[in-house]
């Protein structure tokens, strides 16, 4: 299958690292480096070294700044992206399960449902008067019930594909052993959707920790802000400081990088199983 | 059977309850909390922005006026302009990402020496969030002192305003998503790469080389992952909000806005009515160009 030789390899292989690295390695480069250094040598925007390194002072600031809002922000973040991954995979996890399991008319209606989700935009005005009329504007609650909505169909998906490969004996099995619908899922068929929903957790926890526009929309006012919103406004607020705003950059990106570090190699499989043969 | 008591008022309801459910243990009840948070948070807003777009809408009241709202909104140039910019960016995007990715994944199924390394740094993109890429471009961008025009003064070449020129701002935000986004449609493809069997790179080797390899066995035979990446970027291009708000915010003047940015700037205005005509209309483009695709591709796709 690889009949190239050793040297045509180690050819591509230096050209790849080039491109690679000047595509991708440069900027993340330029965001550690612009974090280190002093608002005077941020102000460059050179890729020079900084001649002190700054990095633990410049996220200390970054951090106090405006009363621990970045704390208070990230918290508000965690809270978001734990309610939200905890409730949509319970949620699609049941609704997989009874969408993959039965084959009639309903079953395949509410799978065409969910799954317009994935192309029809968010109506994201009316969705503020729906929730203005359930009190939960301004709310992280409201929030969340609407990041799980839109993570619904893409949950299912992953749960329907990886679902269609737990034959069916198992669950005639538990039921002759005498259990009932809700302990065939929730003691049988649950534990056992664990590689599904470790890619589920991985992926819209990080899609809901990014999220930019729901809470632009869904949170205005200073006390709700989530980690991106915060960072939005840092952008206006630390006009001469980019080591700052590079370093809060630095700051909020860590999460998602260490959990995608974490769960690196159940996330591609999982994804895979359900991208492309779903 | 142990949940089945508690319905069991109705003699005569009661042996057939037990008959259906034996027959199916996969209860309806299953359905109820999704259908209920789906259907308040995503079908009922859907469908009451079809009622609201044809309003003068304040949130609290709305008046009926058919469809002045639609009319302003083809009529007002920098809204076509919206419209045009809102193809523009998901057509580029979409084709930009398929065309480096799947030779990208082709390569990264190669067996290079560093092939993890480069896997994961193409994939690092994906996990940072709008913002973040937002103020890095935007920083990178500058045109005296980003790096990128530093780069290309230094080989000889012109360093364009990235985000500043008008007509270029568009294209700019499109490079910046692509950026952002090979790493999904890298995944997607070399998962449809592996999932090849060995056989064809097989006799693929003894007709030739990598060219062979590529066009002959890749290229056709990852045909569903090049439909899935390619519905994913362009129902995603469409959609397209946070990277341009963060980018350009629209601008310069409204030369960058696209129908998403168009709908929060006439919310940010008050003009909710408009704004949920702007979110008819692209849902109308959106079901007009991809409801086709999808038939398209479901009509050809591969069994390995």
């Amino acid at each position: 299958m690889r009949r190239r030789g050793p040297a045509t390899r180690l050819w591509l292989d230096l050209v790849m690292l080039i491109v690679v690295g000047l595509v991708f390695v440069v900027p993340f480069a330029f965001i550690v480096l612009m974090a280190s250094k002093t608002s005077q040598e941020a102000a460059t925007f050179s890729l020079a070294l900084p001649s002190q390194f700054r990095l633990f002072s410049n996220v200390w600031d970054v951090i106090q700044f405006r009363d621990y809002r970045m704390l208070l922000a990230l918290w508000n973040s965690c809270l978001l992206t734990v309610g939200s991954v905890v409730l949509v995979v319970l949620l699609g996890a049941s609704l997989a399960f009874v969408i993959q399991r039965r084959t009639d008319r309903l079953a395949s209606f509410a799978s065409a449902m969910v799954l317009t989700g994935l192309i029809v935009p968010p109506a994201v005005v009316p969705t503020i008067f729906v929730l203005q009329k359930l009190g939960l504007y301004k709310t992280l609650f409201g929030l969340i019930f609407v990041e799980v909505a839109l993570q619904l169909p893409f949950t299912m998906l992953i749960m329907r594909a990886f679902l269609a490969s737990i034959p069916r004996q198992i669950d005639e099995a538990a039921l002759i052993d005498g259990a009932s619908s809700w302990q065939l899922f929730g003691y049988v068929i649950f534990p056992l959707l664990r590689p599904a929903i470790i890619t589920v957790v991985v992926v819209t926890a990080v899609v809901i920790y990014n999220d930019f526009t729901l809470p632009l929309y869904f949170l205005p006012g200073a006390k709700n802000v989530t980690a991106q919103i915060t960072l939005f406004s840092f952008m206006s607020q630390f006009t001469n400081q980019w080591n700052l705003l590079f370093a809060d950059v630095l700051v909020i990106t860590i999460p998602p990088l260490l959990m995608f570090m974490f769960f690196n190699r159940q996330l591609v499989s999982g994804l895979t199983s359900g991208s492309v043969k779903g | 059977m142990a949940q089945l008591p508690a319905k069991s008022g109705d003699a005569t309801t009661r042996p057939k309850t037990r008959a259906a459910s034996k027959k199916s243990p996969y209860s309806y009840w299953f359905y109820v909390p999704s259908a209920v948070v789906f259907g308040v948070f995503f079908l009922l807003p859907t469908a009451l922005a079809f009622y609201f777009s044809l309003t003068r809408w304040t949130l609290f009241s709305s008046t009926f006026i058919g469809f002045k709202n639609f009319v302003y909104f083809f009529q007002d140039p920098q809204l076509s302009l919206a419209f045009r910019n809102t193809l523009i960016f998901a057509v580029l995007t979409c084709g930009l990402k398929v065309v480096i990715s799947l030779p990208l994944a082709a390569l990264l199924t190669s067996g290079l020496r560093l092939q993890s390394f480069f896997r994961n740094v193409v994939f690092f993109p994906v996990l940072i969030s709008a913002v973040a890429v937002g103020i890095t471009f935007l920083t990178l961008m500058r045109p005296s002192e980003g790096i990128i025009n530093l780069g290309l003064r230094a080989i000889g070449l012109p360093g364009p305003d990235w985000l500043g020129n008008p007509h270029l701002a568009i294209y700019s935000v499109a490079l910046v998503d692509t950026w952002r986004g090979l790493g999904i449609a890298t995944l997607i493809f070399i998962a449809g790469i592996t999932a090849i069997p060995k056989e064809y790179f097989d006799a693929a080797a003894l007709e030739g080389g990598a060219w062979v390899k590529f066009r002959h066995v890749i290229l056709p035979l990852s045909r569903n992952a090049t439909f899935t990446v390619i519905l994913l970027a362009f129902i995603g291009g469409l959609r397209t909000f946070d990277i341009i708000w963060t980018t350009t915010g629209g601008g310069p003047g409204f030369a960058s806005d696209v129908l998403t940015s168009v709908v929060y700037k006439e919310y940010q205005a008050g003009f909710y009515g408009l704004s949920a005509a702007g979110n008819v209309v692209l849902f109308v483009v959106i079901m007009a160009l991809v409801y086709p695709l999808m038939r398209f591709f479901n009509r050809r796709e591969l069994e390995l």
